[in-house]
């Protein structure tokens, strides 16, 4: 009896430690929310009315298939297709008028460039300061394989079987014996 | 050497991380330091029917600060701002950035007007050419009409006294 009431406290104190840490990981998670959740609405309150879609959907198509592939520079991580803030609107709204005025990709690309610098490319060009940025992961791919192999042939040497000379086999099973005694 | 190995690559992530944590994501290398000013012709803040036009300038160095009343950052600069002007010793031009007019003067009489001349950019058009994302933004222009530095944010005490302040009369100096 005593034994049935023990176990039942010991476990509603697990569960109560459980449910607190529950209680408190929920906790954090909207204490952290909360900031995003106000930021989007600033971003709501700069922006109020809702862009209008340019008429022409084949301008648009264009606009957002270049937009993707470049950062907006207000939020960081975002693109400026997928971006609401003031400066993707005003982004957007530029590259329909330079569609509309029959540049070619490349030349709105270049506009932007002049503007805002290759960090306005998810796609940066191959240039002396980005060769890092470029190739940096492939060495470090290559380091690692390199390292990754160097050890395993170190261990093969290492974990070599071992074979008993027939003294060392007696010795062996006469320590066995002993213990099974 | 066995126990060397980790040490050092532990100390070459830990310098590499470290750097990664001074640098700031916001401060965004300006392709335009050292290319020429772009050009504008805009309208002028206090007098509507006056345009200022960016080769005007030309001759002088001068300091072109992209401002907004909406902007909460400006207001920290503003008194910086505020004193260089008094000082005389660089002409401050404003280009007051997406903005309403009536407020941005309300907000000039509000916290004082460092401003030789204010233009007025309603749809940020001269502030893409600019390269403008985070206002307030800083340009120190040279004679020759080529910018020469560019404050992203608020311009602090550290950074006038410092960098833009020694730039200006450097480049004063030049013919």
């Amino acid at each position: 009896m005593t034994r049935l009431v023990s176990n039942l406290f010991y476990k509603t104190i697990k569960f109560s430690l459980v449910s607190r840490l529950y209680s408190v990981t929920v906790l954090l998670l909207l204490v952290l929310l909360i900031p995003g959740l106000a930021m989007s609405q600033q971003v709501d309150q700069s922006s109020p009315q809702a862009i209008p879609v340019a008429e022409d959907p084949e301008v648009e198509k264009r606009m957002i298939a270049l937009t993707e592939d470049l950062r907006c520079l207000v939020c960081q991580n975002e693109s400026i297709a997928e971006s609401r803030a003031d400066f993707s609107n005003d982004m957007r709204r530029e590259i329909r008028e330079q569609i509309q005025a029959n540049k070619t990709d490349a030349e709105i690309i270049e506009f932007l460039v002049d503007r805002y610098g290759d960090f306005v490319l998810y796609n940066p060009p191959m240039k002396p300061t980005t060769i890092l940025l470029w190739f940096g992961p492939l060495i470090l791919f290559v380091l690692g394989v390199w390292f990754l192999i160097s050890y395993i042939k170190k261990r093969r040497v290492q974990i070599e079987e071992v074979t008993l000379s027939e003294v060392q086999r007696k010795k062996v099973e006469a320590m066995l014996n002993e213990e099974n005694k | 050497m066995r126990y060397l190995m980790p040490l050092i690559v532990f100390m070459v992530l830990a310098v590499f991380l470290f750097a990664g944590l001074s640098l700031n994501p916001r401060q965004v290398p300006s392709p335009l330091i050292d290319k020429p000013a772009p050009e504008f012709e805009l309208s002028q803040l206090h007098a509507p029917e006056k345009i200022l036009s960016s080769k005007d300038n030309m001759g002088k160095v001068w300091l072109l600060n992209v401002w907004a009343s909406w902007c909460v950052a400006c207001r920290d600069e503003h008194p910086l701002l505020v004193q260089l002007a008094n000082s005389g010793l660089v002409p401050v031009y404003g280009l007051n950035y997406k903005d309403e007019s009536a407020t941005a003067m309300q907000w000039l009489r509000q916290y004082g007007d460092p401003y030789e001349v204010s233009v007025v950019d309603p749809e940020g058009r001269v502030g893409i050419d600019y390269g403008v994302y985070g206002v307030p933004e800083t340009y120190v222009i040279d004679k020759q009409g080529i910018i020469r530095h560019k404050q992203i944010g608020p311009v602090t005490v550290k950074s006038m006294e410092e960098t833009i302040i020694p730039l200006i009369i450097e480049l004063q100096r030049q013919a």
